[in-house]
C-alpha cells in the first residue's frame, strides 16, 4: 500500500496537493493536462522533489529519504541508459551499482536480456539500438532490481503506436510475475485502457484519488474531459 | 677473510662518520649556488677539508632571513651586498666574522667587523665594441647621446643592480639626481624585473647598452673568446658593488661557521670567484687572476655608499627615480 | 521538514575540504603574511588606508591594462572566430590547436619571442626598414597590451568560436531558405550570441591581465607600467613590509571579486575544448566576405606563428649541448606537472559536484579565487606556515605542484562545471534511482561522461604547471631545480643560448602533455 499523506509540493507559483492511498498490486495511470504535475508527482514518490508538507508512505511507514533506498524502480523519458556503458552494463546496475557482477549475477543479467528479448545484445552500447529496444533494456533492469513499485513517466511516448502497445503489453506481463504495484504517467488515455485499472486524475493543483477505469471513461470531470477534446 | 672484515670494518667506520657528519647550512642567492655559479665547486673544496656536508639553501637571503628570525638554521649567509646590510645588520641575528680584513685587495678600506667581503665589481653599461663606436667616457656623455641609443635597465624596486645604479646616480649627481633621470629616461629602451632578462634583450641585439657589471665581458671573453662586449668606463667613478658573507650568531655549527668564514678569503675560493661569479675576488694578487680578468678596463674612481648612507638614500633615490619616469 | 533534494554526505564533505583548500591558500596565506606583519617598515607619510600614492597608481594602472588588453583581445577575436566558424580549409585544425599554445606558454620564453618579432630589431621593424620606414617600438603601454593580446586573443577566439558553433546549423539553413543576406544573419543570429558570449569572455580575460607582472614589467618600458602584483613585490623585497603587501594582495582579490560579481550576472561562456572541429556551412559567402575571413586568419596565424617560430629557431640549435642538469630539471618538472595535473582534478571534481549539487555559484566562485592571488604572497604565506616546523626545501616540489594546481584550478573548474552540472541533468535522477553514489558514481559516470573535459583540464594543468615558476624560488635548494628555475639561473650565468634551448625545451614539453591529456581525453570517447 501506497500511501500520499496530507502531500504539498511547493513550487513557487506551482502547488500540488495529494492524500490518498493506492492498494498493493494496483496499477494506476496518472492522466491530465501538460504541466498539471503528473511528472512532478511521480518525482515525489520517488524521493526526487522534496515536499512542503505531508510525507510518502509505504505499507504504513515513512519512505527513506534516498531515491535508491525506497521500494522503487522508475523508468523516466529519456536518459534511462548511460550511453558509455553496455547493455549488460546498464542492466547490471540494477543488480548492482558499482557493477562488481559476479558470475551467478551475470547469468542472472543474461536471463533478464533474454526476457525482454534482447538475447545477444549485451556488448551493445545505447547508440547502436533502436527506440523500442533502449526500452526494453530499461524493462530489464526493472526486472532485475525487483522492487515491489514501478514508475513509468512516459517511457514510451517517442515510440510508434504499435510498438508502444508492445512496450505496455511487455510491461503488463513484467508486472504480473513480479506482482509490482504500477503507477504510469501518460499523454493518451488508451494507455490507462490498455494495462491499467484505475486513474489518478492530476489536474488544478491537485492529485485526486485514483477512480477504477472504466468509471471515469464513462463519465470524465470536466478537467479531463477538456484535456481529452470533443 | 681478512679482506672481508677490512671491508666491514670501514663500512662501519664511513657508516659512524656518516651519522657525526655536522652539517653547514649557507644561505645564498640562487645564481650563486646554482650548478654555474661558484657554489658548487665551494661545496666541494671546503667540505674536502671540514670533515662536514655543506648544504646551499637558495632563495631570497635576506627575506628569507628576516622571516625566519631567531629560529633560522642558517650557519652562514652569503650574498648579500652593502645595499642591505643595514636591515641585515639592524636584524642582530649576525656575529663578528673574525677575520683579517687589512690585506684584502679592494680598491677601498674594509672595517666591518660583520660582514665580509668575498668578491666585487662596479656597475656598468655593457655594450657591442663592434656596434657603438664612440662609447661614452663619462656618465654625463652616457646621458648626451642621441635617444635612439637604447639602454636596458633593471628596476631597483626588484633588482640589486637596479638599486646600485639608483645609487650610481645619486653618487654622481647628488641633488641634481632627477635631471640626470631625465635625460637617461628617452634612451631606456624598458625596465626589467631582474639582471637576467636585461642581459638577454642586450645579447639578443634588442639593445645597445644594458646596466650590468664591469666584468661582465670578462664571461664573454673567457667563455666564449667573444671579445666584442665592452664595459664603458667613467670618469666620474663607477658604484662600487661588493658582495659579503656572514655568520649567523645562534648557529648550532660555531666551529665550522668559522671555518668556512675563514676559507672564504683562502685562495682556493678566491681563485674560482672571477670563473664562477665573474667578479673581482676580494683578497687574491693581480697576477693570479686569470688571463681575461687582465684585458678588463678598471675604473680609477670607487664611487661608494656606506651602508647607514644607502639605507638612508635608498627610498628618496627611488622615489626621484619613479618620479622622473613617470613623466 | 522538506528536505532539499538528495544529501549525498560524501559530496558536501569532500567539496568543503577542497574549497577548504583554496580559501587556505589564497585568504589564509594572505592572513598569515598579514600577521607576520610586525616586522615590516613603519608606512610612509601620505599613505592611505596604508597604502601610499603609488600603489593607488599600480591600482589604476591594473585595471586600465587589464581592461584594454581584454578589450583588444575580443574586438580582434571577433573576426577571428567568424572566419573559423565559416570556412573549412586545410590546416585549420592545426590552428585551432596553436591557439591553444600561447595560454600554456611560460611569460619570460613568450617575452622574448614576442621581442624577436616586435623589437626593434624584430621582424617587423627590419621589415619596415627594409622598406624604408621608421621601424616600431614595442616598449610602452602598447607593449603590454601587445604581449595580453598574444596571450589572451586565442583564449577569446575559441571561446567566441565555440559561441558561433553553438548555432544550430539549422538556423543557418532556415536564413538561407527565407533568402536572408549577412546583414541579416548578422543582426537574428550572430550579433544576439556574441552579445550573450562576449561579456563573458572579456571578463575571463579581464581577470587573468589583472595579476600580470613579468609582461608589464619588461615590456611597460618604465615604472609608470607598474601593475599591483609588481607593488606586491615591493612591498616584499624593496621594504620588507609585510602590511602593505598583504594589504596590496587584499585590493587585488578585492578587484578580483567585483569583477566576479558582474561575471555572475553575466553568462561565462566556457572552453570545454570540444567540438570546435567542424565548420559551419553557409549559403551568404561573398567575395569581399572571403577576402576579410582569409585576411583576418592570416593575420591571426602570424600573429601566433611568428614568435613561436622565433623561440624555435633561437633554442632548437642549441639544444643538443644543453648541460645535463637541465635534463634532470625537465624530468623533475614533469613530474610536479603531473602532481600537480592530478591535484587540480582532486580539487575541481569536488568542488564542481558540490557546486551543481547546491546548485551555487557562489561555491563556484570561490574555486576561482586564485585567479586574483598574488604567488609571492601564497608561497610566502606558506613558507611561514611550513618552516617552524620542517625544512621547507623537503617540501619545495609537492608545494610548488600544489600552489601550480591552485593556479589551475579556476580553469579546470570552468571547463568542468557546466559539463558536469550537464551531465547531473541528464543522468543525475536515473544514477540517485540506481543508488550510484561516491566512488561507484565517480567511476562509472563522472570519469566516463567528462572524460573530454576531463582530458582538457589535466592537459591544460599540466601545461601550466610545466612552464610556471611559481613558489619554487622560495622553496628550493640547488639540487631541487624545475625547469623554469633552471632556466633563469641559466640565465643569470650569463649562458643565453643554453636558457633560449631550454625555453625550447619547456615550449616542447608544456604542449607534450598538453597533448597527451587532451588526445586522451578524446580518444574512443562516447556519444
Amino acid at each position: 500500500m501506497l500511501t500520499l499523506e496530507n502531500t504539498r509540493i511547493d513550487l513557487g507559483d506551482f502547488q500540488l496537493a495529494a492524500n490518498f492511498g493506492i492498494p498493493k498490486d494496483a496499477r494506476i495511470a496518472v492522466l491530465g493536462p501538460s504541466g498539471a504535475g503528473k511528472s512532478t508527482l511521480l518525482a515525489a514518490i520517488a524521493g526526487f522533489q522534496p515536499m512542503a508538507q505531508g510525507q510518502v508512505l509505504w505499507q504504513g511507514d515513512a519512505m527513506p529519504p534516498t531515491p535508491a533506498a525506497r521500494p522503487i524502480s522508475m523508468v523516466f523519458q529519456d536518459n534511462n541508459l548511460f550511453p558509455h556503458l553496455t547493455v549488460t552494463q546498464n542492466v547490471g546496475l540494477g543488480l548492482r551499482p558499482d557493477l562488481k557482477l559476479s558470475p551467478d549475477e551475470k547469468t542472472r543479467v543474461e536471463q533478464a536480456l533474454a526476457r525482454v528479448g534482447l538475447t545477444g545484445m549485451g556488448d551493445r552500447k545505447p547508440a547502436q539500438l533502436s527506440g523500442g529496444q533502449i526500452a526494453r533494456v530499461a524493462l530489464a533492469r526493472v526486472l532485475l532490481r525487483d522492487r515491489p513499485l514501478l514508475l513509468l513517466d512516459e517511457p514510451f511516448g517517442a515510440l510508434g503506436p504499435a510498438l508502444k502497445a508492445e512496450m505496455l503489453a511487455l510491461v503488463a506481463e513484467l508486472l504480473d510475475e513480479t506482482g509490482a504495484t504500477l503507477l504510469m504517467v501518460s499523454h493518451d488515455p488508451q494507455d490507462a485502457r490498455e494495462i491499467c485499472d484505475q486513474v489518478v486524475l492530476v489536474a488544478e493543483g491537485t492529485a485526486q484519488a485514483p477512480v477504477a477505469t472504466g468509471e471515469i471513461f464513462a463519465n470524465p470531470p470536466v478537467v479531463l474531459r477538456e484535456y481529452l477534446g470533443g | 677473510m681478512k679482506k672481508t672484515s677490512l671491508v666491514a670494518g670501514a663500512l662501519l667506520i664511513a657508516g659512524a662518520a656518516h651519522a657525526e657528519t655536522p652539517v653547514l647550512q649557507v644561505y645564498a642567492p640562487d645564481y650563486f649556488a646554482s650548478e654555474w655559479g661558484p657554489g658548487p665547486g665551494i661545496e666541494k673544496g671546503f667540505e674536502a677539508q671540514c670533515n662536514c656536508d655543506l648544504q646551499f639553501v637558495t632563495g631570497d637571503v635576506l627575506p628569507r632571513l628576516l622571516l625566519e628570525g631567531e629560529r633560522t638554521e642558517a650557519d652562514v649567509v652569503i650574498g648579500l651586498n652593502t645595499d642591505v646590510t643595514a636591515r641585515a645588520r639592524a636584524s642582530g641575528l649576525f656575529a663578528p666574522h673574525g677575520q683579517n680584513t687589512a690585506d684584502l685587495t679592494m680598491p677601498i678600506d674594509w672595517n666591518d667587523d660583520t660582514f665580509l667581503p668575498f668578491n666585487y665589481s662596479y656597475t656598468a653599461f655593457i655594450y657591442d665594441n663592434t656596434k657603438l663606436e664612440a662609447a661614452p667616457t663619462s656618465f654625463d656623455a652616457l646621458l648626451s647621446l642621441p635617444d635612439d641609443i637604447k639602454i636596458v635597465i633593471q628596476d631597483p624596486r626588484a633588482s640589486i643592480s637596479g638599486q646600485a645604479l639608483m645609487l650610481w646616480v645619486k653618487a654622481i649627481y647628488g641633488e641634481k639626481a632627477p635631471e640626470a633621470w631625465d635625460k637617461l629616461a628617452p634612451k631606456v629602451l624598458t625596465v626589467t624585473k631582474g639582471w637576467s632578462e636585461s642581459y638577454g634583450m642586450f645579447t639578443d641585439g634588442e639593445a645597445d647598452m644594458v646596466l650590468s657589471y664591469i666584468t661582465s665581458p670578462a664571461y664573454h671573453i673567457i667563455a666564449e673568446e667573444d671579445m666584442t662586449k665592452s664595459a664603458a668606463i667613467f670618469d666620474e667613478g663607477h658604484y662600487f658593488f661588493v658582495e659579503l658573507a656572514g655568520k649567523i650568531a645562534g648557529t648550532d655549527q660555531p666551529e665550522l661557521a668559522d671555518a668556512f668564514m675563514n676559507y672564504v678569503l683562502s685562495e682556493e675560493f678566491q681563485a674560482a670567484i672571477p670563473t664562477s661569479n665573474w667578479s673581482f675576488p676580494a683578497k687574491l694578487a693581480d697576477d693570479k687572476l686569470p688571463e681575461g680578468f687582465g684585458k678588463l678596463a678598471v675604473p680609477a674612481k670607487a664611487l661608494f655608499f656606506s651602508e647607514d648612507e644607502a639605507e638612508a638614500l635608498r627610498k628618496p633615490a627611488l622615489d626621484e627615480w619613479l618620479a622622473a619616469s613617470w613623466k | 521538514m522538506a528536505r532539499r533534494f538528495v544529501e549525498i554526505n560524501r559530496t558536501t564533505t569532500l567539496g568543503t575540504l577542497a574549497l577548504g583548500v583554496v580559501v587556505c591558500l589564497t585568504l589564509g596565506t594572505l592572513l598569515v603574511v598579514a600577521l607576520r606583519a610586525e616586522l615590516g617598515a613603519a608606512p610612509d607619510s601620505g599613505a592611505t588606508l596604508g597604502l601610499i600614492p603609488r600603489d593607488w597608481a599600480a591600482i589604476r594602472f591594473t585595471l586600465w591594462q587589464a581592461a584594454l588588453s581584454a578589450l583588444f583581445s575580443v574586438l580582434l577575436a571577433i573576426p577571428v572566430a567568424r572566419a573559423l566558424a565559416r570556412r573549412r580549409f586545410k590546416g585549420r585544425g592545426v590552428l585551432i590547436t596553436l591557439l591553444g599554445v600561447p595560454f600554456i606558454l611560460p611569460v619570460i620564453v613568450a617575452i622574448f619571442g614576442l621581442i624577436s618579432v616586435f623589437g626593434r630589431k624584430g621582424l617587423v621593424s627590419q621589415g619596415l626598414m627594409a622598406l624604408g620606414f621608421e621601424p616600431i617600438s614595442i616598449y610602452g603601454y602598447h607593449g603590454v597590451i601587445l604581449a595580453h593580446v598574444f596571450f589572451n586573443l586565442p583564449l577569446a577566439t575559441r571561446l567566441i568560436l565555440q559561441g558561433w558553433l553553438s548555432i544550430p546549423a539549422e538556423r543557418f539553413r532556415l536564413a538561407a531558405s527565407l533568402g536572408m543576406g549577412s546583414r541579416d544573419i548578422a543582426r537574428t543570429l550572430e550579433r544576439p550570441m556574441l552579445r550573450e558570449v562576449i561579456p563573458g569572455a572579456f571578463l575571463v580575460i579581464f581577470l587573468i591581465c589583472l595579476s600580470s607582472f613579468a609582461v608589464a614589467l619588461a615590456l611597460g618600458g618604465g615604472p609608470r607600467a607598474t601593475t599591483v602584483e609588481l607593488a606586491i613585490y615591493e612591498a616584499f623585497r624593496f621594504d620588507f613590509d609585510l602590511g602593505r603587501a598583504a594589504k596590496l594582495a587584499l585590493v587585488q582579490f578585492a578587484m578580483g571579486a567585483a569583477a566576479a560579481t558582474i561575471a555572475l550576472r553575466v553568462a561565462i561562456p566556457q572552453d570545454t575544448g570540444t567540438g570546435l572541429d567542424r565548420a559551419v556551412t553557409r549559403w551568404d559567402s561573398t567575395p569581399m566576405q572571403r577576402g576579410l575571413d582569409v585576411i583576418s586568419i592570416s593575420f591571426a596565424a602570424l600573429f601566433l606563428v611568428l614568435p613561436l617560430s622565433m623561440i624555435l629557431m633561437n633554442g632548437v640549435p642549441g639544444l643538443a649541448s644543453l648541460p645535463g642538469d637541465v635534463w634532470w630539471a625537465a624530468l623533475r618538472s614533469i613530474s610536479v606537472a603531473l602532481g600537480s595535473a592530478a591535484l587540480t582534478l582532486a580539487l575541481a571534481l569536488p568542488i564542481a559536484a558540490y557546486a551543481v549539487r547546491r546548485g551555487s555559484r557562489l561555491i563556484e566562485g570561490v574555486g576561482y579565487l586564485t585567479i586574483a592571488a598574488s604567488p609571492l604572497v601564497i608561497g610566502t604565506g606558506l613558507f611561514i606556515v611550513i618552516f617552524p616546523f620542517m625544512r621547507p626545501s623537503d617540501l619545495a616540489l609537492p608545494v610548488t605542484a600544489l600552489v601550480n594546481a591552485a593556479m589551475s584550478l579556476p580553469f579546470a573548474l570552468r571547463i568542468i562545471a557546466p559539463a558536469m552540472a550537464q551531465v547531473e541533468r541528464n543522468y543525475g535522477p536515473l544514477a540517485d534511482g540506481l543508488g550510484l553514489v561516491g566512488v561507484t558514481r565517480l567511476r562509472l559516470i563522472w570519469l566516463p561522461r567528462l572524460r573530454r573535459q576531463i582530458g582538457f583540464s589535466l592537459g591544460l594543468a599540466a601545461a601550466l604547471s610545466m612552464g610556471d615558476l611559481g613558489v619554487i624560488a622560495m622553496f628550493a635548494n640547488p639540487e631541487i631545480a624545475t625547469l623554469p628555475l633552471q632556466l633563469y639561473r641559466l640565465m643569470s650565468a650569463y649562458r643565453m643560448a643554453d636558457a633560449a634551448a631550454a625555453a625550447v625545451l619547456l615550449l616542447g614539453l608544456s604542449l607534450l602533455l598538453f597533448w597527451i591529456f587532451d588526445r586522451g581525453g578524446r580518444a574512443d570517447a562516447d556519444t
